[in-house]
């Protein structure tokens, strides 16, 4: 479980975050949706620690990250897995190499028991007889795949995904939200996801957080959000005359 | 003010330097691999230039003494000399500037704009003391190493420039090579080395791994990168000049 108290932060006077709570379960996706621009990823960073709020804290099952020493950091980050939302594969390594990667850095695990691992991590994400070719090589998709693979190859408590279907075509998109949504119940992990994409958000909307000019502007699940009467929303949600229509069908048949 | 806030900000990355590896193996690797881009991968670039200087260095002070008294061996001197003294380390530490330097620039500027820092920094790993260390004790074995081919490839290119420009024999360049041999100067050399070393790989890190914004900065750090390195290595060789001689 990771709850937000009260997270604020301002980049050279301007504050991008005024001051955001929230609480984050295991075992479901959490969306947090919002314009381009509205903080999503400054607020995802500020939760793992790659940027440090100006006020408010973050607490990993009840305990306070920013207050923790380094040590304590460097634990909280073996539990994490993100993917980027330009994946961050590093780019000299093979596939495989690049799930390894925490394997190498963080075990004593002969070679074949981690290659067994990535292995057995690449076929969970459907990626199989890539694992020399580079990053490179590969398409957006399979890129993806393997910033998955990566981000739970050391089984983590906590994932956290920025725009995981940003670059990608509508049907490559549906299947990698399948993907974290099938591994959050499988590793029963408490998965945090930024995204404007409204497929993702009916989808997998345990959980809605709406940001909207640094405030949480509204907070909810898939169902209540067709039932919504906040205006910010709305536009955000329903600016295509498709998704209106959506609505409009899907509020009638519920009135039936 | 502004550089003020960058010596500190350098500081601290160096500081950031003193940890414990994860992975000792990790750190390891990395480390063979930037021997192999920084020292393997530069030296025929380097051994052509020192070679040349080693050669024109040769055939113009043959052809000055020509016109004087002084001994033709004294070319073989001077040129072993202001090889080891102020060529091999100086020329080869701006060369590296400009192909090690700008490479690590934009290695890190990348790594840091894809997010690739981000993610060993999620990991738990010590971003600073993983991608900067091992560039570091690369540089600082491999560079040294560099030098003193470089010095002993010039003095080769004098030897042969020497002989084929008339002016001189084997013989003599030989022993105006072999007189006189300074061991301090070789030390100097190797300070030079050293230091030089130290300077291009710490500021090249300084500027990719805190590079911001888009593909156009990164061309920036890394030509800062070479302009900022080449400046304070010529600094540095007065300084140390001025230390020790
Ligand atoms: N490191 C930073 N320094 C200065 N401003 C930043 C930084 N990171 C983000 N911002 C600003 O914060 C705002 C929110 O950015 P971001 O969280 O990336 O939005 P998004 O919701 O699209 O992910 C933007 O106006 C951006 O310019
Ligand atoms: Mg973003």
């Amino acid at each position: 479980m990771i709850e937000l108290k009260d997270i604020q932060k301002s980049f050279d006077g301007a504050k991008v975050l005024k001051g955001v709570s929230s609480v984050f379960h295991p075992g479901q996706i959490s969306l947090i949706i919002g314009k381009s621009g509205s903080g999503k990823s400054v607020l995802l960073k500020c939760m793992v620690g790659l940027l440090c709020p100006d006020n408010g804290s973050v607490l990993f099952n009840g305990e306070d990250f920013i207050a923790m020493n380094t040590k304590e950091k460097k634990n909280i980050h073996r539990s994490l897995g993100m993917l980027f939302q330009g994946n961050a594969l590093f780019d000299s390594q093979t596939v495989e190499e690049n799930v390894r990667f925490p394997l190498d850095m963080f075990t004593r695990l002969p070679l074949d028991e981690k290659r067994d691992r990535v292995n057995e991590v690449l076929k969970r994400v459907n990626l199989v007889n890539s694992n020399h070719k580079l990053p490179s090589e590969i398409s957006g998709g399979m890129q993806k795949r393997v910033g998955i693979a990566r981000a739970i190859v050391m089984t983590p408590k906590y994932l956290f995904c920025d725009e995981p279907n940003s670059g990608l075509d509508p049907q490559t998109s549906i299947v990698i939200d399948e993907l974290i949504k099938d591994i959050t119940e499988e590793y029963k992990m408490t998965t945090i996801v930024n995204t404007h994409d409204m497929n993702t958000v009916i989808a997998n909307g345990d959980k809605i957080l709406f940001l909207h000019q640094g405030q949480k502007h509204w907070e909810g699940n898939k169902d209540s959000l067709f039932e919504t009467n906040n205006k910010e929303l709305m536009d955000f949600i329903f600016a295509s005359d498709f998704l209106r229509e959506a609505r409009a069908y899907r509020l009638g048949k519920t009135k039936k | 003010m502004d550089s003020l806030y960058h010596i500190g900000k350098y500081m601290m990355m160096l500081k950031g330097l003193f940890v414990r590896p994860e992975r000792k193996t990790m750190y390891w690797k990395e480390t063979l691999r930037q021997m192999y881009q920084i020292g393997i991968d530069s030296m025929i670039i380097v051994f052509i230039i020192a070679f040349f200087i080693g050669a024109v260095s040769a055939v113009q002070f043959a052809y000055n003494l020509a016109q004087t008294i002084t001994p033709m061996s004294y070319v073989g001197y001077i040129v072993k000399e202001s090889m080891i003294l102020e060529f091999a380390p100086t020329i080869t530490a701006l060369i590296l500037a400009g192909k090690v330097g700008s490479n690590i620039a934009s290695e890190l500027g990348t790594m840091r704009l894809t997010e690739q820092i981000d993610a060993l920094e999620i990991m738990g790993v010590n971003s600073i003391a993983y991608l900067v260390g091992p560039k570091l004790v690369a540089a600082l074995t491999m560079i040294p190493l560099l030098v003193v081919f470089a010095a002993v490839i010039g003095i080769g290119g004098g030897y042969l420039a020497g002989i084929s420009s008339g002016y001189l024999s084997g013989i003599e360049y030989i022993q105006g090579v072999q007189s006189l041999f300074l061991a301090k100067n070789v030390v100097i050399m190797m300070i030079k080395a050293i230091v030089f070393s130290f300077i291009i790989v710490s500021i090249s890190c300084y500027k990719g791994y805190y590079a911001r914004g888009g593909a156009l900065e990164i061309g920036k750090a890394s030509t800062q990168a070479v302009v900022l390195s080449c400046i304070l290595v010529l600094i540095a060789d007065y300084i140390v000049a001025w230390l020790v001689l």
